[in-house]
């Protein structure tokens, strides 16, 4: 289920346009709470509140001149159809003479409509004020656009400034986190959080924003201008409203189930695809291959019908709109042809009236299409919200603390736990002597690393003290105390950038040239040099340029770089080739000499001069001693060595 | 490209998109239609009060809508069907042709790419011809239909259209033109921004070890405002869509009420024709608005079908053989007599001359540095790849003329990247043999040192797996691939490291274990560890896709510089003896 998601929302994630505007198809996932956090993510543009009023006002302006136009132009038809009136009658009569002859002929409902015009008998259309009428229009026409581009341009840079600094904020949660916090959530979730969904939210408040305001404006001043001009009539056409919602609403909730049951299907698929294409070979050497193509079929077939559901149904939102408009527009276009007929109306009203019926459906749709898309916005924010409401690690005052020279590190009585009911290391002591090197071995989840991870106070201790040269650890700041230590992980993590900079990443203000003795040292320069680029090769995402073993070099030469009092080395695993692994061995030990340094150790034959030796199990320390004296007391250190009489120990990677 | 793919697939549902152009057009023309009766109203009711003709055209008119919605949905229904249909037969396609292929075109394409191009770019065109059955088709109707009726309601007025869809047609197409590339520079300034929070996220100990969070906050600080940036300007073309488009219709409408007012006054044109006139303009301009937002998808599309074309338009470098050999005579006997192996283009092959025989009873273990072709050789056995030179014999028979079925029959294999599938322990165990019994499972996973920890688990066999195996560690997994490939009693074992993510202990008994249960079979090991080396009957050193030794430990230890080398650098002096 929950790879199913996952694929679920990377096709989700993708692309611009193209589905959102139309499908509707960010269903699957609600805000829990909607309504706060919607008003939290809209008070986020409180630092722009001045340019929020303006673009308020601009779109008010905007669109309340747009909206007076259909009954300006209703006039200008008023003059010319009652030019055309008057044109056709004797100059001779007056407008009361004119009622009299119809009444005369029994022609009723002409007199009752002549006498609701301003009609002059004998005279035409007068051009003069149509075409200042129409002036003004344009006027008014090229404001609007004006106004309209203006709040288009100010939101535009609202919303994306807001968004850069939600971002930024994000960003800068990520170091204040503590580490904890990262262990806690899987990786894949967060990123998702930190990536995914802000993207949605800036996407969902760059599409809405500016629709939403604009068409609830429009609508609030179109009803407004047909309550002016025919209170009946607009209350006819008022009625469309909550048919309009209530019928487009019962299609969105079938569709939006449909959309579901799309995705669902979409995620299965994709999910199949997925294992087929990796387990590619598997499933052919093991003859799988018709199971597979079958299951595929069968899995097509029920995305066929779920995604033909979900465009049918949600297809049938347009044309039962334009439907349920003709309709408005049909009675309209009656009743208002009736009352100007019995002179309750002009013609021209009718015509701007019309013009008005068919200007409101449609911005109604939008702002219920775009609850859709807003809701998944809210969504979405309410997670960033989550992580920036995270429990931050404490702020440090204090940044008093001596130089590290020595290298001198104590243990006493350490406790520490990761989760309350489970102690993960218990009273632990240890002395590392400065120069010393001290090897930690033992079982996965013994507490090797975080015996380390202690030392760089990634985490803080439940009990006991560690001491760096007499300092406690705990009263230095934090990053005065890193800046002790270099740091060599298995996990060989290198950035987006040239080896050179990934090199500097351990002392930014070092020189070329000791970058280049850095590199030299650690024997990373031997293949920069068959790198086309040399130093200046970018190392991409996958790191696919160069080899897992070569870039754990880079990793040692940036620790190299440091230079630091205290290092923190762990082992690279068997997936580095015999022979590259053999340089970073040598590498390891050129960083090592003269420093005190903690090394995580797999291999026993690579430990056996440490300076000392702990045998970690379940969180404490089993034996200690030098590789000889082990040996001879002939416990648990004995033990292992025996078992891995070939000389290599490799343990299963934490899950 | 995009036109080929739609003509292949779009082949079937012909028939029905010519329902969808006939109904929009009965459709489109019945909502034309609307404006012209309500300008019968005005001029012959209106104008002459006679309310029974306003009541009448009404109805009318309220058919005509009926009719229109009717039309409108019946070719959504068959615009859906075709839509979805094309899309499922198209997916079907393109993850069929992947299924012929070898994994040489696996690799070429790799598979994250092979799963978008099924998944993602199928789904842009299906979008695409979905788009078109719904506006794309009622877009040139409306436009043309818009013509004809305006056209009929005044032909001297008609010169404004001339003017006007233009000015809103390259208008449009300006902005546009500058938009596309904009959201293309956006994905890639978010690709930015994602990649240096991944970044920051996976390396977080690095991070905070090294000190290094200002570094990264100006590294994300400049991502973050080279995004803003790109937004921003495209932002502002979006922002001045809306008001253009708005503006060009209200100066049209203008203009049709000064021109055609004066029209109306000399007797050329009806009151009502003036309103059908605005009508259908502002039809017209809504119709090229809507044609041009749709021609913007096309190139994502065109993209799309290119990719997938290159997909469709690969042959599979395995062919089945023509006439397979249906039996082999030995069982299990696998020989290499002079293999090379080159990708195309390439300058260096990756195994050159490749000569040596595995036989039933013993252990063939294969050793080099990375890159040295040993997982190559090993997957020419089952022809994942085929060999570019010389040949490779099972049983006597060249792989390449052996029946797929049986060949495979043959061979347990065990990649060196574990992947088990989504389903449970048993399902994954069966893979190789459906109807294993829970017996001959647990039989496996005790030779495959792996019967404690799934007996521990509480569903035991039944226990699911997520994809990939992620649920469990890098040690159970292979432990379990180990297993499954025990299941299908195989002639020939194929273990590429498969023994990695094992700590030493287990390893060696696992090895142990294994002995007696592939007494009969052909083992062939790669490996890193010379451990694991140690007691085969044979060792092959690959370098550079050539053998540079073939023999037993002892011997190579005395022979073979590049053996000596890889030994040394695992085991201390003593341990070598």
């Amino acid at each position: 289920m929950t790879s199913t998601m996952k694929v679920t929302e990377r096709v989700q994630g993708q692309g611009f346009g193209g589905g959102r505007m139309f499908g509707g198809g960010m269903v699957g996932q609600k805000s829990m709470t909607f309504g706060p956090s919607a008003k939290r993510l809209f008070a986020r543009l409180a630092p722009e509140r001045t340019k929020v009023w303006a673009v308020l006002a601009l779109a008010v302006a905007s669109v309340g001149l747009m909206s007076v136009v259909p009954k300006i132009l209703g006039e200008a038809t008023n003059l010319i159809f009652e030019g055309l009136f008057g044109k056709n009658l004797s100059p001779d009569v007056t407008k009361a003479q004119v009622i009299e002859q119809f009444r005369a002929s029994g022609n009723d409902r002409l007199a009752d409509m002549l006498t609701a015009m301003n009609v002059v008998p004998g005279q035409g259309v007068d051009f003069g004020a149509v075409g200042v009428i129409l002036l003004w229009l344009v006027g008014l026409a090229l404001a609007s656009a004006g106004l309209g581009l203006l709040q288009g341009l100010l939101l535009n840079g609202v919303v994306q400034r807001t968004m850069q600094r939600m971002r930024g904020e994000v960003e800068d949660k990520i170091h204040r986190l503590p580490l904890s916090y990262f262990d806690r959530q899987p990786r894949g979730e967060l990123l998702s959080r930190v990536t995914n969904d802000i993207d949605n939210v800036s996407q969902v408040l760059q599409q809405t924003m500016s629709q939403l305001l604009s068409s609830l404006l429009t609508v609030i001043f179109t009803v407004g201008m047909m309550f002016w001009i025919s209170p009946t009539l607009a209350l006819i056409a008022i009625v469309s409203i909550p048919l309009t919602v209530m019928v487009t609403g019962a299609i969105m909730k079938r569709s939006q189930k449909q959309f579901i049951a799309q995705w669902r299907a979409t995620g299965a698929l994709n999910a199949h695809v997925e294992e087929s294409f990796t387990g590619h070979a598997l499933t052919k050497v093991f003859g799988r291959q018709k199971e597979v193509e079958e299951a595929f079929e069968k899995q097509n077939e029920t995305l066929f019908k779920a995604g033909f559901g979900a465009q049918f149904a949600s297809g049938l939102i347009m044309p039962t709109m334009m439907f349920l408009g003709n309709i408005t527009y049909v009675v309209i276009a009656v009743l208002g042809g009736l009352r100007v007929a019995s002179g309750t109306m002009t013609l021209g009203d009718v015509q701007a009236f019309i013009q008005y019926s068919r200007q409101f459906t449609q911005p109604l749709t939008q702002v219920a299409s775009m609850m859709n898309l807003l809701q998944s916005g809210v969504a979405s924010a309410e997670r960033v919200f989550e992580l920036l409401d995270a429990p931050e690690e404490p702020v440090e005052l204090s940044s008093a603390a001596a130089e590290v020279t020595r290298g001198r590190v104590e243990f006493s009585d350490v406790s520490f736990r990761y989760e309350e009911d489970t102690p993960l290391i218990t009273d632990l002591s240890l002395v590392a002597e400065p120069g010393q090197t001290v090897a930690i071995v033992g079982p996965t989840g013994a507490g090797k690393t975080t015996l380390v991870n202690l030392v760089m106070r990634f985490y803080d201790l439940d009990g006991g003290t560690i001491t760096l040269d007499g300092v406690d650890v705990a009263s230095m700041p934090r990053q005065v105390l890193r800046d002790q230590i270099g740091m060599v992980l298995q996990d060989t993590w290198l950035f987006h950038g040239t080896i050179r900079d990934n090199i500097a990443y351990g002392r930014p203000t070092a020189s070329e040239d000791e970058i280049l003795e850095a590199a030299k040292a650690t024997f990373v320069d031997r293949f920069v040099h068959s790198l086309p680029d040399g130093y200046d090769t970018v190392i991409d995402e996958e790191g696919s340029n160069i080899s897992a073993g070569e870039k754990q070099l880079i990793t040692i030469a940036r620790a190299f770089l440091s230079d630091p009092a205290l290092l923190i080395l762990d082992e690279a695993t068997s997936s580095v080739d015999t022979r590259t692994e053999l340089l970073v061995q040598h590498a390891m030990a050129a960083l090592r000499s003269d420093r005190t340094s903690f090394v995580i150790a797999h291999r026993l034959s690579t430990i056996r001069d440490a300076d000392l030796i702990l045998v970690m199990d379940s969180g404490r320390i089993v034996e200690q001693g030098t590789h000889t004296s082990l040996l001879a007391t002939g416990g648990a250190y004995a033990a292992l060595y025996q078992a891995q009489f070939a000389g290599a120990i490799v343990e299963e990677p934490v899950a | 490209m995009l036109v080929k793919v739609l003509k292949e697939y779009l082949a079937r549902y012909r028939v029905w998109l010519w329902y969808v152009v006939a109904l929009q057009l009965v459709g489109t023309m019945a909502s034309l239609y609307l404006p012209s009766l309500n300008a019968d109203i005005i001029d012959s009711g209106v104008a002459r009060g006679d309310t029974g003709y306003i009541v009448r055209t009404g109805g009318w008119m309220l058919l005509v809508s009926l009719i229109q919605i009717l039309c409108s949905v019946v070719a959504v229904y068959f615009g859906a069907r075709t839509a979805m249909g094309f899309g499922r037969d198209l997916r079907a396609g393109v993850f069929h042709r992947v299924g012929s292929f070898s994994s040489r075109e696996v690799s070429k394409f790799g598979a994250p790419s092979l799963i978008t191009r099924v998944t993602n770019d199928v789904q842009q065109i299906q979008m695409l011809v979905m788009m078109t059955t719904t506006m794309m088709v009622a877009a040139p109707i409306m436009m043309v239909g818009g013509v004809i009726m305006a056209l009929q309601e005044d032909v001297a007025l008609s010169w404004l259209l001339v003017v006007s869809v233009p000015i809103l047609f390259i208008g449009l197409g300006f902005i546009i033109r500058r938009m596309v590339p904009g959201f293309q520079v956006m994905q890639t300034r978010i690709d930015d921004v994602n990649r240096v929070l991944r970044e920051q996220i996976t390396g977080i100990r690095v991070v905070r070890a090294f000190v290094r969070e200002p570094f990264e906050t100006e590294r994300f600080g400049k991502a973050n405002a080279e995004l803003t940036a790109v937004s921003t300007r495209t932002g502002r073309y979006l922002a001045a869509m809306f008001p253009f488009i708005m503006l060009v219709l209200n100066l049209s409408v203008i203009g049709v009420m000064w021109f055609g007012g004066h029209r109306v006054d000399e007797g050329l044109m009806e009151v009502g024709s003036l309103t059908a006139f605005i009508a259908y303009v502002m039809q017209i301009l809504m119709a090229v608005m809507m044609a041009t937002f749709m021609l913007m998808m096309i190139p994502r599309a065109v993209v799309s079908a290119e990719r997938i074309r290159e997909v469709l338009d690969t042959d599979s470098s395995v062919a089945p053989p023509v006439d397979p050999v249906t039996s082999a005579n030995a069982r299990g006997e696998i020989d290499f007599d002079g293999v090379s192996f080159a990708y195309p283009g390439a300058d260096d092959p990756v195994l050159c001359d490749v000569t040596f025989s595995a036989r039933p009873g013993q252990t063939t273990a294969i050793i080099g540095s990375t890159g040295s072709g040993k997982t190559t050789l090993l997957n020419l056995i089952p022809r994942l790849f085929d060999a570019t030179g010389g040949a490779v014999r099972v049983g006597g028979a060249d792989v390449r003329r052996l029946d797929q079925d049986l060949l495979w029959s043959k061979i347990g294999i065990v990649p060196q990247k574990t992947y088990l599938f989504t389903g449970t322990i048993a399902t994954n165990l069966r893979y190789g043999k459906p109807d294993a019994t829970d017996e001959e499972l647990w039989a496996a996973l005790t030779i495959a040192q792996a019967r404690d920890f799934v007996s521990a688990l509480a569903e035991g066999l039944d226990a699911p797996i997520a994809q990939g195996g992620t649920n469990l560690s890098g040690g159970q997994r292979q432990r379990i691939a180990i297993a499954r490939a025990l299941v299908r009693k195989p002639e020939i074992y194929l273990f590429d490291d498969s023994f990695s993510a094992l700590d030493v202990a287990t390893d060696a008994r696992l090895r142990a274990a294994l002995r007696p249960t592939t007494r009969d079979a052909t083992v062939i090991i790669v490996a890193q560890r010379v451990s694991t080396v140690l007691d085969a009957d044979q060792v092959v050193v690959l370098e550079d896709g050539r053998i540079v030794g073939l023999g037993g430990h002892a011997e190579l230890l005395e022979t073979c510089p590049t053996y000596q080398e890889i030994v040394a650098s695992q085991l201390s002096a003593e341990e070598v003896a």
